[in-house]
């Protein structure tokens, strides 16, 4: 089970440079804080996943029990070394990579002499376990995944936690914004580099620190795109993922600081009921049944892989979870009335839902064949509506008029993009 | 004697050439593999060491920093490189000596082009893989004293023109610094051509009938670049290269070979394509840029 979860920054100021910015020194004391809640759940393992952890080979773990070198950082190595000597959970690492490779993804145990283990992942556990009281467990972050995938990751990181029967602490190492000054700056002066991240920052330690996990990951696409989010903000679905996709959670907003421009926080969640474990996806390598996206009315997938293209299903205007269909009003005597403009717009929502789940997104779309019910009264709406989203976009497209569809909407989309 | 470089190298660093040829330095051993990329490589080598370089200067991916370009300060490094992606291909012994004197030329001239340089002084930094391989590929012997520089973030952060223009620069002070130090030198590009892996490997890692190109549009590009690099186009390739980046997500992006072009005046006398093959779907090639031997 899991007693509680956290987002924490990588970069190493907080461990090597602390005396440098009041900022690095209060997320020190914040880290002390998060390290103290730790201790008082007395955990058996502290479990991470950290973004400067990359795989490109489905997701590897670390198996060494013992894992012990002298790391310098990359970018930093003018702040001093970080010698380190931890102690893993080798038998833990076995069993998540073994609910990994269930779902059809290629799984590593690391268990080598020297092998690296990334500045985050060091910085995280020399303050949060400095002493090696508690087991440490941590698995890789691989680059291409997408959200569906992450999400399926942290899910089986919960399904592995109960069935070894392990009370663990899951910590995201990452950090919010991740532009970097690009110019050598005086530590003192340390600020976000941009003001729509910092924007951007506040907003999710808001949502966090309310216990909204799940919103956080709902919007983790958005602020990955926005304010440059630390690997695309992908490690809010791992998180999300294992701590069960709900708000349910009494959040402690500890700090927020700039570390070299990027946005830096310690939040942690404690969850206010057990977790549920949900079943991850397993991978079908063709297929997309989108999260987000309403489900389809048939036996058909949202969408469907071949080579470097992606075919979507016919997609309407209705919402995920909803029974009224925007745009669509049904009046008392039973008739409807068309919202023309609604409708569109509801319908390219769901492509680019269907788009972005699949890894694609509205950019990279090919062609479109538009249906519509009544051509004579409805193009000139809907097709106001497309030059907004598609005016730049330019794909191909064919608008014809069809009989009826088959739930009572009057604009249904048929897209074939490409896959970046 | 005013110093110069004798030539330039596209060096891929895929661990698995390494592991597929078993040297001594490394840890685990395969029974073959990647055979068409190793014998360039083998080719590759003869040439370099009858140009008898006094230094290597290595250009890797692999050492990405975001605030300037960084050259190695410190003489002596001796570690164990580990490859964190494929660690069971590459557990690689090093032991080298850096040419700290033209690291520091370098690091200079960087400033007065207008760039940020920084000098690593940290005995226990390690080198990063892509370094290792391509330096072991080129002289697995070690005799030759290195120089290697970062791999600054510009493109990712700005764009792949940006990142290119800077890499102009970078070349052209690293020219600068060698000319002034009187040394034979030789360019490695430390980078594959198009770079979109396989997420997956083979039970073998070494088992050649499982190794392809990841996709057909990838080949066609890094056939694209080959021809004319070939062809002695280098001028045009430099033009078409932020389009390559995209098209096939190429780890050049990351601007070893435009530093390597800008360095060497963009030769416009043809390459020697030593070889070509795919890497766990990644396109690389051996291709070797030699001055005297096109005069």
């Amino acid at each position: 089970m899991i007693l509680k979860s956290m987002i924490v920054p990588g970069l190493p100021q907080v461990l090597l440079s602390p005396e440098a910015n009041p900022g690095y020194a209060s997320l020190k004391a914040a880290y002390a804080k998060a390290r103290a809640e730790i201790e008082e759940v007395n955990p058996d393992l502290i479990l991470y996943y950290s973004t400067q952890w990359l795989s490109v080979l489905g997701y590897t773990f670390q198996a060494d029990p013992k894992p012990e070198w002298t790391h310098v950082d990359h970018n930093f190595h003018y702040l001093g070394s970080m010698p380190y000597q931890f102690r893993c959970d080798s038998e833990f690492a076995s069993s998540y990579a073994k609910e990994v490779k269930k779902l059809g993804y290629h799984t590593m145990l690391a268990n080598y002499r020297g092998f690296p283990i990334d500045t985050g992942t060091i910085v995280a556990q020399k303050l949060l376990n400095p002493e090696n009281k508690f087991l440490a467990s941590m698995v890789s972050c691989n680059m291409y995944a997408e959200k569906a995938e992450t999400i399926s990751l942290g899910r089986a990181g919960l399904q592995a936690l109960e069935a070894s029967n392990k009370k663990a602490v899951v910590v995201l190492v990452s950090s919010l914004s991740s532009r970097f000054f690009i110019k050598e700056i005086d530590p003192k002066d340390d600020h976000i580099s941009s003001a729509k991240d910092d924007e951007w920052n506040r907003k999710i330690c808001e949502l966090l620190g309310e216990g909204r996990l799940e919103d956080v990951s709902q919007v983790a696409r958005d602020f990955g795109r926005e304010a440059n989010g630390d690997m695309g903000f992908k490690g809010m679905w791992w998180l999300n993922g294992i701590c069960g996709e709900t708000n349910n959670f009494q959040g402690n907003f500890l700090d927020y600081q700039a570390i070299y421009g990027t946005g830096a926080t310690v939040i942690t969640l404690t969850p206010k009921q057990k977790i549920v474990s949900k079943k991850p996806i397993e991978k079908k390598q063709n297929i997309v049944q989108s999260e987000s996206a309403p489900e389809p009315v048939g036996a058909y997938p949202h969408a469907r892989r071949e080579g470097d293209f992606l075919f979507l299903s016919g997609v309407g205007p209705r919402a995920k979870g909803k029974k009224e269909i925007p745009g669509v009003n049904v009046q008392k005597d039973g008739s409807i009335i068309h919202d023309i403009p609604l409708q569109t717009r509801s319908v390219i929502e769901n492509v680019k839902t269907i788009l972005e789940s699949s890894g694609s997104s509205l950019d990279h779309i090919v062609d479109i064949q538009v249906f519509l019910t009544d051509m004579k009264s409805q193009f000139s709406a809907f097709n106001k509506v497309y030059e907004e989203y598609f005016k730049d976009i330019q794909a191909t497209r064919t608008t014809v008029e069809v009989g009826s569809l088959p739930t009572p909407i009057a604009v249904e989309f048929k897209v074939i993009a490409k896959i970046p | 004697m005013k110093g110069k470089i004798v030539a330039g190298v596209l060096a891929p660093h895929p661990p698995h050439l390494v592991y597929g040829e078993n040297p001594p330095q490394n840890e685990p051993k395969s029974e073959c593999g990647w055979e068409n990329l190793r014998w360039a490589y083998e080719r590759c080598r003869k040439n370099i060491k009858k140009l008898k370089p006094d230094v290597l200067l290595v250009h890797s991916p692999h050492w990405m920093t975001v605030v300037g370009h960084h050259v190695l300060g410190v003489e002596k490094f001796k570690g164990l490189s580990v490859d964190p992606i494929f660690p069971h291909l590459f557990r690689y012994a090093y032991d080298l000596t850096v040419d700290v004197n033209l690291s520091l030329k370098i690091a200079e001239e960087i400033t007065k082009e207008g760039l940020l340089s920084k000098v690593m002084k940290n005995p226990d930094f390690r080198i990063d893989y892509g370094t290792i391989i391509s330096l072991h590929l080129i002289n697995p012997d070690w005799d030759i004293p290195i120089v290697s520089i970062s791999s600054n973030n510009s493109p990712y952060y700005f764009s792949n023109e940006v990142g290119q223009e800077q890499m102009m620069k970078l070349g052209q002070a690293t020219k600068r610094a060698i000319e002034a130090s009187g040394k034979r030198a030789v360019l490695l590009a430390s980078n594959s051509l198009s770079h979109r892996h396989f997420t997956w490997e083979a039970d073998i890692p070494e088992d050649m009938s499982k190794e392809h190109i990841y996709n057909h549009g990838q080949y066609l590009w890094d056939m694209k670049m080959l021809d004319l690099m070939k062809a002695g186009k280098a001028k045009e390739l430099l033009a078409v290269m932020p389009e390559f980046f995209d098209m096939a997500l190429a780890e050049i992006k990351a601007g070893a070979l435009t530093w390597m072009l800008s360095a060497m005046d963009v030769p416009d006398y043809p390459a020697i394509v030593h070889g070509y093959g795919s890497v766990i779907g990644t396109g690389n090639a051996v291709v070797e840029w030699n001055p005297e031997a096109n005069q």
